[in-house]
């Protein structure tokens, strides 16, 4: 084997998510509206990536597809190489409301995916992820009995707990209230420091994306094409009132074609 | 309780004693004005409980009566949640049978007792076949609407965690549904007691509805009539509150509405 054909068959180093023309159309022939066209995006192994565009562009379609749970019409999706062909517990989406299972306790819904485990294993999992999201002394207490921000940390925790090296996540915090919203932000922050998976995070919060993100994904309104890619180059934690931050943040902003003096 | 003014304690028990006490009161002394014969008044009633409780009839009906119904409901649940579950999950294979089953629904079971005897003959079976018929349907019907109105956001989550369909019916759609499906047990239980006293009157020679009607045959103790109705209405009440107090279990609480 020459060493052009080695490095032609080694992946890029590091990347995770691979997308390639990858397009939806929803319907048939005379009636059918296409969602997203012609998604090209390479997303590396551990990264934040966040995932903006005006409301109703497509993006939940766009995470739907790459997710598995919505065919795509045109292109591919492939993760480490492998073609992405349904739903897979390896990569868990959250949902924006509503996503955790209301006849299960707490630790029923992080134990959710793991009932293939042994049960001291089981149970060692559950426990650390109460933990790793604050829920600890919530464990028996029904999602009825929550919170709107404890239940989107216990659906965030119920998908880390199958150990998934993606998760997506779709407008996790768009229905809570903006002070939740934002110490959610740090809470989402400190586990993926510390468990470091990859994340595609969808949003229509501005200071969300750029708070969190290494890098934002900006989407033209529908059908939505990657419109600009940018790079959030400002180390965490992240100052809010820095130059670069308000700089970033009109960027995308006037991305997104919002005038910056109302 | 939507109302403002929430009552207290002592008056959620003491209105309903005093509405009762003021009824059994009407009813005592409306026998004593019109001098009636034939309409036992509430202390011949109380009388006639005694005395089938020492004749130990009544045990044996009541146990007769809920047995026929432990039975015909039993196998209704059996049969109906897994055939409703799938009709849910199937819409195709429901279009099917659902205009049959849109005309079987309204036929009251007590008009299929003609043919429950030629099936089954005077006896057990053919009161347990009207109580199974009574009972089926709204099971049936609860199931597939439950199975219909489970949050597609559920199922999804379900599939992420890689569940087999078999295993996301039993995992997902059914704890999603089973609120919904207590109800119709719920309204199936109802219509049982309603059927299984009826049935007897005709079918059988034991349990309540039988009491009732031998009662009046055998020498119009119409004060036997009223203690039989009477226990009726007092097990009614009990297997009704039975499936309510399942419906406050924690499990299954977030599916309803009112449920405090």
């Amino acid at each position: 084997m020459s060493l052009a054909e080695v490095v032609m068959a080694q992946p890029d180093v590091g990347q995770k998510l691979k997308l390639q023309h990858l397009g939806k159309v929803y319907g048939h022939d005379d009636e059918s509206v296409a969602a997203i066209e012609d998604i090209n995006l390479d997303v590396s192994d551990g990264e934040f990536v966040c995932i903006v565009g005006p409301s109703g562009c497509g993006k939940s379609t766009l995470l739907n597809v790459i997710a598995g749970f919505l065919p795509a019409t045109s292109g591919s999706v492939t993760i480490d190489g492998e073609a992405v062909s349904g739903p897979d517990p390896r990569r868990i989406l959250v949902f924006q409301e509503r996503g955790v299972f209301p006849w299960l306790t707490v630790e029923g819904n992080i134990g959710f995916g793991l009932s293939k485990l042994p049960r001291e294993e089981r149970r060692q999992r559950i426990a650390h992820y109460v933990q790793a999201v604050r829920l600890q002394g919530f464990e028996h207490a029904y999602p009825s009995d929550l919170s709107g921000g404890m239940k989107q940390r216990l659906q965030v925790a119920r998908a880390l707990a199958v150990n998934p090296d993606i998760l997506y996540l779709d407008e996790p915090f768009g229905a809570l209230d903006f002070i939740t919203r934002v110490i959610m932000r740090g809470e989402l922050h400190r586990i993926w420091q510390t468990e470091r998976r990859t994340i595609l995070f969808v949003t229509h919060d501005i200071d969300e994306a750029v708070q969190l993100a290494d890098r934002v994904i900006v989407l033209s309104s529908r059908p939505a094409r990657i419109q600009e890619i940018l790079t959030i180059d400002i180390p965490h934690p992240r100052n809010i009132s820095s130059p670069r931050y308000l700089e970033l943040r009109d960027e995308l902003l006037k991305q997104i074609g919002l005038a910056y003096e109302i | 309780m939507n109302s403002l003014t929430k009552p207290r304690r002592w008056e959620s028990f003491f209105w309903p004693v005093i509405a009762a006490t003021a009824l059994l009161a009407l009813w005592h002394y409306s026998v004593i004005w019109t001098a009636t014969k034939v309409f036992p008044s509430p202390l011949s009633v109380e009388k006639g409980i005694a005395e089938l409780l020492h004749k130990h009839v009544l045990w044996a009906d009541i146990c007769d009566s809920l047995r026929r119904v432990a039975l015909g409901s039993g196998a209704a649940i059996i049969v109906g949640i897994p055939l409703g579950l799938f009709l849910g999950w199937k819409p195709a294979a429901n279009q099917v049978v659902n205009p049959v089953f849109q005309i079987l629904r309204p036929i009251s079971p007590i008009a299929w007792i003609p043919v429950a005897i030629i099936f089954f003959g005077v006896g057990d079976y053919a009161v347990i076949f009207l109580i199974f018929l009574g009972s089926f349907f709204p099971i049936v019907v609860a199931c597939v609407s439950g199975v219909s109105s489970v949050p597609p956001v559920l199922l999804s989550a379900g599939r992420n965690f890689g569940l087999s369909t078999p295993r996301l019916l039993t995992r997902v759609i059914f704890p999603a549904a089973l609120p919904q499906i207590l109800v119709g047990v719920r309204l199936a239980l109802g219509i049982a007691w309603l059927v299984v006293v009826a049935a007897e009157m005709i079918a059988v020679d034991s349990g309540l509805g039988y009491l009732v009607i031998d009662s009046r045959n055998s020498g119009k103790r119409y004060d036997l009539v009223v203690a039989a109705m009477l226990m009726i209405g007092i097990i009614g009440l009990a297997l009704d509150f039975l499936i309510r107090s399942i419906e406050k279990n924690k499990s299954v609480r977030w599916g309803f509405r009112n449920a405090s």
